[in-house]
């Protein structure tokens, strides 16, 4: 659909005109969101013998695909505000949609196939469209940090690509079908994945792999960077990792522990590299690599306690991480500027974005009753019962870290006193401050949900 | 057999031109003439998935990539580039005789009584291979080409403009 929206919006001729695009593409993304939640109203659901007849391939949806349906729908939509917020001149919005809905393409694929292969072309796919959504601005950090990403994305694609061979070489096909069949004792099956897991892990961000994530994040335009942190990194990297680590490949004790690893070391020191910065775009990045952690180390549990803690911190993760973006967007517009140091006092004077960014920080550091706090929860007893205690009690205590660089932010940029003060600042506009009031009611009703849904014997 | 010592001569040359070259956008290129080459090799090997995986990704991603990399970088000016073209001569005058070498080599042992080039299983034909069994990858290549379309359009047009 964002592909035949993509054709339809670029006809010759002006047949829709550009300030149109913007509606249309809001509509399919609530369309989306919609048939997503519902987990009906796709096509393949509506007429399943027609469309594998006419197009020709075959789409595997099941729960987890709705779930990242849903999220990335979500995450879309919000990034589509912002930028309607932020983005001043006609051209630049009509860039800026065309480019969203060839990553949504790629995205929505990446998570419908059950083949490698494809899968990998789709994550490429969404890659380009961001490497160029970062420069559009055309600024010299836009164009440093879009290189970043450019070249360690190549790196990944190299690692994912020969992983791919190998699979080839191993397995007679690269279906996800013919891939869990495989002998996993083979030399050639084993070393194409730690391949494919060495090329995940440097796009999901994870450190030692996050050289490009804070450069890319903090030097992209508001509303991409919100499109990076709150879904295409974790489409791109995590989401492969918990399909096929998940329910592809068996989890063996050595890929377990590895996994915990990575995951406890990128929660250490992604919480510890956001304390030191001055930059709150940049705190906010390096927030996201020890969140990322957190999913990794569910995950890493091998339990599907563990992985559905992974599952639902992801979806968590970018609920607030969207909405914290879309609040450093605002407080951007409002300033001129991200550096802490330079702001102070904007809780008076920006009462929703203060208050908002309030309930996404707490939710971040795993404050009770918040979505965050419960999907948290989860990985942290799914660890204890995993006899993993170290582990546990390793993101019980970066939790802590968490809560000091959020109080610290809040503390500088809302109640601080702001040094010179800035003579202008305007209301915040219309489409940001429903992205805001909606992330927020989604992390508040999230979190009072779950304590329903833990009631109701669901999640047992 | 012709056909064969035409298509490994020429990917020798296009291999050759994309080292040799000192424009970084006709290296790209020559890579991607030579990734199509390879591609036919391949599947005159009786290889087409191989074949059609070198087309998909060598051919057409690989370079779709340098392109946006060498596009952030400053092309070489006309004033310097006999002298570039010079070096460049100087630094690599021995690949062209590494490359008779291999070739001269290869033909000797390929002549060698007994010495068969395995084939692979795979015998579907291409045109199933892309249209039948991997359409789904034909709109994730259209995909990229329109978005290098637009990275051209939003990072070096409207920037002329």
């Amino acid at each position: 659909m964002p592909f035949l929206l993509l054709v339809v919006l670029n006809l010759p001729f002006d047949v829709f005109k550009k300030r149109v695009a913007f509606w249309l593409t809001g509509e399919l993304l609530l369309f989306q969101i919609l048939a997503s939640g519902s987990g009906y109203w796709f096509p393949w659901n509506i007429c399943p013998d027609r469309w594998g007849i006419f197009f020709g391939f075959k789409l595997s949806p099941d729960n987890l695909s709705l779930i990242m349906l849903f999220t990335i729908g979500l995450t879309a939509l919000v990034s589509l505000l912002t930028a309607a917020g932020t983005l001043q001149s006609e051209k630049q919005r009509f860039n800026f949609v065309n480019l969203l809905l060839i990553a949504l393409a790629g995205m929505n694929t990446i998570v419908l196939v059950s083949d490698l292969f494809s899968l990998y072309l789709f994550v490429e796919v969404t890659a380009l469209a961001l490497f160029i959504l970062i420069a559009l601005d055309k600024g010299k950090a836009a164009i440093e940090g879009t290189f970043k990403y450019l070249i360690l994305s190549a790196v990944a694609g190299v690692f994912m690509l020969t992983a791919i061979a190998f699979f080839l070489l191993t397995c007679g096909g690269v279906s996800f079908n013919a891939l869990g069949a495989a002998d996993g004792g083979n030399f050639f099956f084993k070393l194409a994945l730690g391949l494919f897991l060495c090329g995940l892990l440097i796009k999901s961000g994870l450190v030692p792999f996050h050289g490009w994530l804070p450069d890319a994040y903090s030097s992209a335009p508001a509303s991409v960077s919100v499109l990076l942190a709150g879904i295409v990194t974790k489409i791109s990297g995590v989401y492969v990792l918990l399909r096929l680590y998940g329910q592809v490949f068996t989890v063996s004790a050595s890929l377990q522990n590895t996994l915990l690893t990575l995951g406890g070391v990128s929660i250490v020191v992604g919480a510890c590299a956001a304390l030191t910065q001055d930059d709150f775009k940049r705190m906010l990045a390096f927030s996201s690599i020890s969140q990322i952690g957190y999913i990794v180390l569910g995950l890493g549990c091998g339990t599907p306690l563990g992985f559905a803690g992974a599952v639902f911190h992801f979806f968590n993760h970018a609920i607030f991480k969207s909405l914290l973006f879309v609040n450093a967007a605002s407080l951007e517009k409002q300033a001129g500027t991200t550096d802490m140091n330079r702001l102070g006092s904007f809780g008076a004077k920006m009462p929703l974005t203060g208050l908002t960014s309030l309930i996404g920080l707490l939710s971040t550091a795993g404050v009770p009753p918040l979505a965050g706090f419960w999907s948290k929860l989860v990985i942290v007893v799914a660890l204890f019962n995993a006899g993993r205690f170290g582990w546990a009690s390793c993101a019980l205590l970066a939790s802590v870290l968490t809560l000091a660089y959020f109080l610290s932010f809040e503390r500088r940029v809302f109640f601080g006193k702001m040094e010179p003060p800035t003579a202008k600042i305007t209301k915040t506009p219309g489409p940001i401050a429903f992205a805001e009031i909606l992330l927020a009611a989604l992390t508040l009703v999230g979190g009072l949900g779950f304590i329903f849904i833990i009631r109701s014997g669901v999640w047992s | 057999m012709i056909i064969d010592l035409i298509l490994l001569s020429a990917l020798l040359l296009a291999v050759l031109w994309t080292v040799m070259t000192v424009r970084l956008l006709r290296s790209v290129l020559g890579l991607a003439l030579t990734s199509v080459i390879l591609s036919v090799l391949i599947y005159r090997l009786n290889s087409p998935w191989a074949a059609v995986f070198e087309l998909s990704v060598c051919a057409g991603l690989i370079p779709v990539f340098f392109i946006t990399a060498v596009s952030f970088t400053r092309p070489i000016s006309n004033t310097g580039l006999p002298a570039a073209r010079k070096e460049r001569s100087i630094r690599f005058w021995y690949l062209p005789f590494i490359v008779i070498g291999v070739g001269l080599l290869l033909s000797v042992y390929l002549k060698t009584p007994g010495f068969d080039l395995p084939g692979a299983v795979n015998g579907a034909d291409v045109r199933v291979m892309l249209w039948n069994l991997r359409r789904l990858d034909l709109l994730g290549q259209l995909l990229i080409l329109l978005a290098g379309a637009f990275g051209v359009v939003v990072l070096f047009k409207e920037t002329k403009e």
